[in-house]
């Protein structure tokens, strides 16, 4: 097998082109064109790409996924039913969960539990965002816009449930766009452990 | 003249020219470099370093950087290689900056300054006395002893560009000892690029002023302003010497496009790789001095110095009208032309810096050689056959 060469010739250059002054002028003209435009040009032709990223800073898009919060329900108790959903799905196993069961004259006894410890290692988590997902109460969301304040203390990246309850929303409250039903409301649809499925 | 006031006066002008090249323009420059590529490359540029005063980070677009800088190269550890020569290790980067800055020792930066006398009727053209006006007569030469000249010069030696010649030559020195002294093949070979490519692109830079002394009739410095201020500027009696010393300038400093001394493919940091804390920054520095003293040089040579159009001893010259202003204010503004003059020069350098890729060495070799010195030669030739011509 013989090996193909394929030869390319090189491109033909005029006398102008090898003597490089006039395309060095070209360059330099393009680039004082750029500096000038930067330097002193009007606000809307510059075409600076940066930011001075503490003082000024951009607007994330719409689903960008900061820390972490526990949505509330009407009653200011957690839309989370400890089903464990999350840490399931969570690949950097930073969720930590332990359920508890209502007292016996809940209404939602046996009907649901709810979490007694529920806490983010924050600098384990990888915001990718698969608990949110795996969800199905609409209990953790990452709608915050917010980053990790920063600190020295690892303890300070343990979010316990009171710290992810207390942090709001984009929009600032607490709940969830998306409606719960509890039992009892007209809107319930009716399934609970009473009347079966 | 008093002794006093010549010391005085001397000492006054050296810290004048340290203040101006080592304290204002090397950090200006270094702020300058990174703010202007920011701005040809669409970037912001560095505003980190800043003072807190009151809560506020005051940052001053980015001018505190050299500082910190400054601070952070002092405060280094100063790491010599175990093997190194640690007295010619720790005097090359001296011996760079002090040439660097001792260019300056020749380089007017005003016209004379006259004390004790108005001045107003006193024009020292340096050679033979003579009088700007005629109609002085006599008067001329008496008034001329009557006040202190001050020439606005460190030194006005009689060689004038020689000496600035000599002096660069000696900044190759400090890169071949630092090449050798570090014990390290990359820092050696560093060296010897460097060394090869400032000797050859010496002799270009020396042989494209030699039109210009030709012309100017002289080699001092201020006796060339002089001689433009008289005629016309330099650049308009050689412009093909202008652009050969410009090319032949840049690559004297060892700055991209002709950064071929440092390649971190290659050589890694050339003559720069065992270097660190202040003796790096003495190196850096240097550089930044050296294209501030090449940046004079051409603003004296080709751009006439201080000289500014319509500007005359005696105040601005507009078609006929005359707007008469103090001797001083004169002479401020002569200086403030000249080093507007040197920060225009500054400015294209970045440019060039900005926009032109790097050469392969072989390239700088022949483009000094093969190019470079034919192309001064001929320019010798052609200035020295219309010289003979004029007269």
């Amino acid at each position: 097998m013989t090996v193909r060469v394929k030869v390319i010739d090189k491109p033909e250059q005029t006398l102008m082109e090898k003597s490089y002054v006039p395309e060095i002028a070209k360059g330099l003209g393009k680039t004082m064109q750029r500096f000038f435009q930067n330097t002193f040009g009007s606000q809307e032709s510059k075409r600076t790409a940066t930011v001075r990223y503490p003082e000024q800073q951009r607007e994330y898009p719409e689903r960008f996924r900061g820390i972490h919060r526990l949505t509330h329900r009407a009653d200011g108790s957690p839309r989370c039913v400890a089903c464990l959903c999350c840490s399931t799905a969570c690949p950097a196993q930073c969720i930590y969960i332990e359920p508890a069961e209502y007292e016996p004259d809940d209404p939602r006894y046996g009907y649901e539990r709810y979490p007694a410890v529920f806490v983010i290692d924050e600098l384990r988590c990888i915001f990718c965002g698969y608990c949110v997902e795996a969800c199905p109460c609409d209990a953790i969301r990452m709608d915050t816009g917010m980053h990790m304040p920063p600190s020295t203390e690892r303890e300070h990246f343990m979010y316990d449930k009171e710290t992810l309850m207390s942090i709001p929303g984009k929009d600032g409250t607490y709940q969830s766009a998306n409606p719960r039903h509890e039992p009892g409301d007209p809107t319930h649809p009716g399934l609970d452990r009473e009347q079966g499925h | 003249m008093d002794l006093t006031v010549l010391l005085v006066s001397t000492i006054a002008k050296i810290v004048f020219v340290l203040a101006v090249t080592v304290g204002v323009f090397a950090p200006l420059l270094i702020w300058a470099e990174r703010r202007q590529s920011a701005m040809i490359q669409d970037r912001v540029g560095p505003s980190r370093a800043g003072v807190r005063i009151g809560g506020k980070n005051i940052t001053l677009i980015g001018l505190l950087h050299p500082l910190a800088d400054a601070l952070k190269m002092i405060w280094k550890e100063d790491f010599v290689p175990p093997n190194a020569d640690r007295f010619l290790h720790a005097i090359a980067p001296m011996l760079t900056v002090a040439t660097a800055i001792a260019v300056f020792a020749v380089i007017p930066f005003a016209d004379t300054l006259w004390l004790g006398h108005g001045g107003d009727y006193l024009i020292d053209l340096g050679r033979g006395r003579m009088c700007w006006k005629p109609e002085l007569g006599a008067s001329c030469a008496q008034a001329y002893g009557q006040g202190t000249a001050i020439p606005l010069q460190i030194a006005n030696l009689n060689v004038g560009i020689l000496y600035v010649f000599a002096i660069a030559g000696t900044g190759v020195i400090g890169a071949a000892l630092g090449g050798y002294a570090s014990d390290n093949k990359y820092s050696l070979l560093g060296g010897l690029r460097a060394a090869s490519q400032m000797v050859s692109y010496e002799v270009v830079l020396g042989l494209t002023l030699v039109g210009s002394f030709m012309i100017y009739d002289t080699l001092q410095l201020d006796q060339m302003v002089r001689w433009q201020q008289e005629h016309v500027w330099g650049v308009f009696v050689q412009p093909v010497a202008f652009f050969m010393y410009m090319f032949a300038a840049i690559a004297e400093t060892k700055r991209v496009p002709f950064d071929l001394p440092e390649g971190e493919s290659e050589i890694v940091g050339g003559y720069l790789t065992e270097y660190s804390g202040f003796k790096f920054g003495m190196f850096f520095m240097s550089e930044f001095v050296e294209i501030i003293a090449l940046s004079a040089i051409a603003a004296t040579i080709f751009f006439g110095g201080w000289h500014l159009p319509f500007l005359t001893e005696h105040g601005f010259e507009l078609a006929g009208t005359m707007f008469h202003l103090p001797h001083g204010v004169v002479v401020g503004i002569q200086i403030l032309a000249f080093l507007l003059k040197v920060v225009v020069f500054i400015w294209l350098q970045l440019m060039i810096r900005w926009t032109l890729p790097r050469f392969r060495y072989d390239q700088v070799m022949s483009l000094c050689w093969k190019i470079l010195l034919p192309l001064s030669l001929i320019n010798i030739m052609v200035t020295g056959i219309i010289v003979l011509m004029v007269g």
